[in-house]
């Protein structure tokens, strides 16, 4: 069995597989020379420590070897010869396979703008956010482009360290993709209060790098200027070896519901793929989630083992910035009605149904994890196509437990 | 061995639930399980130092509330990525409607 990318999902695929109880050869071949590591740290904790930040390991090489898992790091696969089911790597050599999983993940969007500097950077790997973290201290300017997850949790990581820190969001508010207005205002307010400036509703029409620090001319004329201008502008998935080997693609590479694309020996999972998903009549979707890497990982390696295991699970998502903790189970835009709970401490939940009064999404907001527990059960409501009481949803009193058991 | 130490009223707990209880600059979470057994375990994930208390508890299992790391609480052991280290577990004993824990 080989393994395309050594990120959270193709790492997991290979201890699935032995925990599956499969015993031939594992190879998970990594880009990077890193140990396979957890990236949800890079934009948060791996910013702000005051020690010098080290990779959070998924595994260490005792226990890589432990489950005879050959890591090939610093290396990729050039091509895929599908006739006879072998790679050829970046080293010139061929690993051939059995069944083949592609977990190459995804890369940073880039701006369609010529000449950016060593001062405009990206994140998406440990060594990103070594780059960055250099530039984050009091008093630097930091200009973050795109409002989403990634831009703000590092609008925060580096206003917790003094940074003075600019967002610009193109759409008209932040986090406009897959998060409901309400709670993107809680956010917004959040950042307010830090003392973050955030423009949205201006695009990027430059950006100069005159050797000291990077002017960001907007398309309203407005000219900001930094020490460093981070891009989060989103996410592509990562193709190029599907697409030369002639793999079918429709938003990443496609796969049905057991995560097998268009040739049978080929899997692919987690950021780069999309895939049906059964809650949602079989609406083609592509992730780019933690958690959903994990699960697709698991469920490639049962799949390449021959277990023919549909995907299930409800989609779900969270993210950190100040004391606030933000979870969404499912994709809220399925939603056709909105039922409001609030908490203690500010918190609430929404939950979206349709009209018909089946639970298809669920998104919170507040300090800490303080969504956590409802936003777990309304998971669950999810996933059983529940269609809960709205009273009961709304009132605070009744507990969601009571809801899943009915 | 430390005595035994009273955390809570039993009544304090919903079976098949979870609470916080700290004591001595250290925090622990005491289960009720459904069968109404009580149980306790530190109180903290072992990937991340995630209260375990604003869990889940399903039957035997505790789920952390950040990434979804599961354990069984009552023999403390780690179900499930990311979670591989387990969590340590204390006696527990109810007396006249109280729990008590023994924290070694």
């Amino acid at each position: 069995m080989v393994i395309i990318g050594a990120g959270e999902c193709g790492t997991r695929a290979a201890f699935a597989l032995r925990e599956a109880g499969y015993d031939g050869t594992v190879t998970l071949v990594g880009a990077e020379a890193h140990l396979p590591y957890e990236r949800p740290p890079l934009s948060k904790e791996s910013m702000v420590d005051p020690e010098a930040p080290s990779i959070k390991a998924i595994a260490d090489a005792a226990r890589l070897a432990e489950h005879h898992i050959d890591l090939l790091g610093s290396t990729s696969a050039t091509s895929i010869d599908r006739a006879n089911c072998s790679i050829r790597l970046t080293n010139g050599s061929d690993l051939d396979y059995d069944k083949l999983l592609i977990a190459t993940g995804s890369l940073p969007r880039k701006l369609p703008l010529q000449g950016l500097g060593l001062r405009c950077l990206d994140l998406r790997t440990f060594d990103d956010a070594l780059a960055i973290r250099a530039h984050l201290h009091a008093g630097s300017h930091i200009a973050v482009v795109g409002g989403g997850f990634i831009g703000l949790e590092l609008a925060a990581s580096a206003r917790n360290l003094g940074a003075l820190v600019t967002v610009i969001e193109a759409q008209p508010r932040i986090l406009m993709r897959g998060v409901p207005a309400e709670i993107a205002q809680v956010v917004h307010e959040a950042h307010d209060a830090e003392g973050v400036d955030i423009i949205c509703g201006d695009g990027i029409a430059s950006i100069e790098d005159d050797g000291a620090s990077v002017h960001i001319t907007l398309s309203s004329g407005q000219v900001v200027a930094a020490d460093l201008a981070i891009i989060g502008i989103g996410a592509l998935p990562v193709t190029a070896l599907a697409e030369t080997s002639g793999l079918a693609l429709n938003n990443g590479i496609a796969v049905d519901a057991r995560l097998r694309t268009s040739d049978p020996h080929i899997f692919a999972a987690g950021d780069c793929c999309s895939f049906p998903l059964a809650i949602y009549g079989d609406r083609r979707v592509r992730l780019e989630s933690w958690r959903s890497a994990q699960e697709h990982g698991v469920l490639a390696a049962r799949n390449m083992l021959g277990a023919e295991e549909a995907h299930a699970a409800v989609p779900w998502f969270w993210s950190d910035q100040y004391g606030l903790t933000l979870q969404i189970a499912g994709l809220p835009d399925e939603g056709e009605l909105t039922v409001r709970r609030d908490l203690d401490d500010g918190a609430f939940i929404l939950f979206h149904l349709k009209n018909d009064g089946r639970l298809v999404a669920a998104s919170g907001i507040g300090p800490g994890n303080a969504v956590a527990r409802d936003i777990r059960l309304a998971e669950m409501l999810i996933g059983k196509s529940a269609r809960p009481d709205a009273v009961a949803l709304a009132s605070p009193s009744t507990k969601l437990k009571s809801l899943l058991a009915a | 061995m430390s005595d035994w130490v009273e955390a809570c009223a039993a009544d304090d707990i919903d079976e098949e639930d979870v609470m916080r209880f700290d004591h001595a600059g250290r925090t622990f979470a005491i289960y009720r399980s459904p069968q109404d057994e009580f149980f306790a375990t530190d109180g903290l994930c072992t990937h991340e130092q995630i209260h375990l208390s604003q869990g889940l508890v399903m039957g035997d299992i505790i789920e952390c509330p950040k990434h979804n790391g599961r354990f069984n609480y009552k023999t403390g052991a780690a179900r499930g990525a990311p979670v591989c280290v387990s969590l340590k577990t204390y006696p527990v004993k109810v007396d006249a409607g109280k729990v008590f824990v023994q924290l070694g």
